[in-house]
């Protein structure tokens, strides 16, 4: 027996018919406030997301800031360093490198988010579909590896290959890079959505819904999806900037957006020549730039990452 | 035995498809290599000249011919270079490639490797925090960014190294390490992630326990336990590798394959697109199999399987 006395100061019993049986006292949170309260929580993540804002508030004003467009050409003003009147200088042909820069980010996150969002759309659905058919008798195997045997042919062709013959074949320009990434990029959010559907699926409480009747199209919504929301939001936080840097890449060999329209990409192609001569600027912003988005997103991702993943909540 | 025999067969299905589709892709664009000769050129010429090279020919014909030539490992020749067939072209180029790429993997590789197995035995110490800040830096900052900066001040400033162009060891520094930069920071980032993981297992404490030192700890038990994640990394990191390397060249002049295939789109010429297109898949598709094959020997308990998960 434990000693009465110690214990009396510490607990007492409870009057009866005080509080009411079963009552919830505390006000419920749901998963999304705890995960968003985490992810306060985290300076990187919250690092990440301020510089993306910034980079976003710029992206849409930043142009509006300066009396010059992106592609007013002034040879009389070409190749200044950055001054009072051209806070980031100004290229060989006398472009604004201020509204360059923020026009490029434009450019940069449309095509960032806009493949990610096709990316997210066909990998739910294919990885979804194949993920929920597997082991749903004959016909629902045979859909399963149907659909990963093309993600497997797709995972295995060189993604670049791809996207330059397809921009030999279209018109290049924004949408057609936009398509040209998202054919060979839904294939790893496909691989991501399919497993965590299989994982998922095993579990008692899906199980339950099934013996109780549950209909398909409510298991997927309303069980399958919201476990997989995390994870998926993360791996959109790690596409958007994969979609940016392909961009630039295929900008720089001069395959991307073409002039006079700016993107981050072109413009550090275009300075490539004159980092030698010593126009630092050039390169400078632009390179800076896409490093600083990279920076942010990657940074946002893994803050992300650890604040919605249970299992790490407590390191 | 089934397992490689099945992934055998898919490979070449894989390399069928891509022959198929870029062939299709790339008559599909309107033009063929001598449209841009016309003006320069009488129709007579051009027509030989077409002839040739089989282009006058249904494309049905065209296609079942590439792949009789194929199956003999013939790549067929080129339409810029009239001395040189693709066979040829990809012999003197994959020299130059190999070597870049082979040495900016080591350098990702051992480095990559030994920033994230220190940072994870540092954890949430500075060591910890200064190997994960280059880690980001090494992702944040594309290699065409990094590459003229190291121009600028290696070769530039400091005259230490060249600056671009090929020929001695020396000119491959640079370009390797600015291929590796990327790499070497996402390797550096999955290794710690995974050591962290394994570090807290029951059998690194028995280990412990028993006595074994902390080098034996870390290198029998925890480096072997923590690498498969960085092992099925190297697939994206070969294909990374490969596309690295079309910047890379281009901006040390270097006269690798990345040059070739690049320059053969927009010449249109077609066996040498198809020739590059299927040399870089084949390397791609053989480096997946090998990983399958490695997971194996690092881990016993891994079965292979022939399904993709």
């Amino acid at each position: 027996m434990l000693e009465k006395a110690s214990h009396d100061s510490l607990f007492r019993p409870l009057e009866k018919g005080r509080l009411k049986k079963e009552e919830i006292r505390r006000p419920g949170v749901s998963q999304a406030k705890e995960s968003f309260r985490r992810v306060l929580k985290n300076k990187l993540a919250v690092t990440g997301a301020i510089i993306l804002l910034l980079i976003l508030f710029f992206a849409i004003f930043g142009p509006r800031m300066v009396p010059y467009s992106y592609s007013d050409q002034s040879l009389a003003s070409g190749n200044l360093s950055p001054d009072g009147k051209h806070w980031f200088g100004t290229d060989d042909l006398g472009r604004d490198m201020w509204a360059r820069t923020w026009y490029g980010a434009r450019i940069s996150l449309t095509i960032g988010v806009a493949a990610a969002l096709i990316d997210l759309v066909v990998g739910l659905l294919v990885g979804g579909i194949s993920g929920y058919m597997a082991g749903r008798g004959k016909l629902g195997d045979r859909i399963d590896n149907g659909l990963m045997r093309i993600v497997e042919i797709l995972y295995s062709i060189p993604y670049l290959l791809v996207v330059i013959l397809l921009l030999v074949v279209m018109k290049p320009g924004l949408w057609t890079i936009v398509i040209a990434l998202s054919i060979t990029g839904w294939v790893s959010m496909a691989r991501v959505v399919r497993g965590q559907i299989l994982q998922i699926k095993q579990q008692e409480f899906v199980a339950a819904a099934q013996k109780l009747g549950t209909p398909h199209g409510a298991i997927i919504l309303k069980h399958l999806f919201p476990n997989m929301l995390g994870i998926i939001i993360v791996n959109l936080t790690f596409t958007i900037p994969n979609a940016i840097f392909a961009e630039a890449f295929l900008s720089f060999i001069g395959l991307g957006v073409q002039a006079p329209i700016a993107s981050w990409g072109t413009m550090a192609n275009d300075a490539l020549g004159v980092i030698l001569s010593g126009q630092w600027w050039r390169l400078f912003f632009p390179g800076f730039m896409i490093s600083l988005t990279m920076f942010a997103f990657n940074v946002f991702g893994d803050g992300l990452q650890d604040a919605l993943d249970p299992h790490q909540a407590k390191d | 035995m089934k397992f490689i025999l099945k992934r055998l067969l898919t490979m070449l299905l894989t390399i069928w498809v891509i022959t198929t589709l870029t062939f299709v892709i790339m008559h599909t664009i309107p033009g063929d290599p001598f449209s841009s000769d016309s003006d320069v050129l009488p129709e007579e010429v051009l027509n030989n000249m077409r002839a040739k090279f089989n282009l006058d020919k249904p494309l049905p014909f065209q296609y079942l011919l590439y792949l009789k030539n194929l199956a003999s490992f013939d790549l067929g020749p080129s339409i810029e270079s009239e001395t040189r067939n693709v066979n040829t072209l990809i012999a003197e180029g994959l020299p130059v490639s190999a070597l870049l790429g082979f040495q900016a993997l080591v350098i990702a590789l051992v480095f990559g490797l030994i920033l994230g197995i220190i940072a994870s035995l540092f954890h949430n110490r500075t060591i910890d925090y200064a190997a994960m800040t280059i880690a980001i830096l090494g992702i944040s900052v594309p290699s065409f960014i990094l590459a003229p900066l190291m121009i600028k001040v290696f070769a530039v400033q400091w005259g230490m190294l060249p600056v671009a162009s090929w020929g001695t060891w020396k000119h491959t520094i640079l370009p390797s390490v600015a291929l590796a930069a990327g790499p070497l920071a996402i390797i550096a980032r999955f290794t710690r992630s995974s050591m962290l993981e394994v570090l807290k297992q029951n059998y690194m404490k028995t280990a412990d326990a028993k006595g074994l030192g902390a080098a034996g700890i870390v290198v029998k038990h925890g480096i072997r336990n923590a690498i498969i994640p960085v092992v099925s990394f190297m697939g994206p990191l070969v294909a990374h590798l490969l596309t690295g390397t079309f910047v890379i060249e281009k901006i040390f002049a270097i006269p690798g394959l990345g040059k070739y295939f690049v320059d053969s789109i927009f010449n249109r010429d077609y066996p040498v697109i198809l020739g590059t297109t299927i040399f870089f898949s084949v390397v791609l598709i053989v480096t997946l199999f090998l990983i399958d094959l490695s997971y194996r020997l690092i881990d016993p308990r891994i079965k292979l399987s022939s399904r993709g998960d």
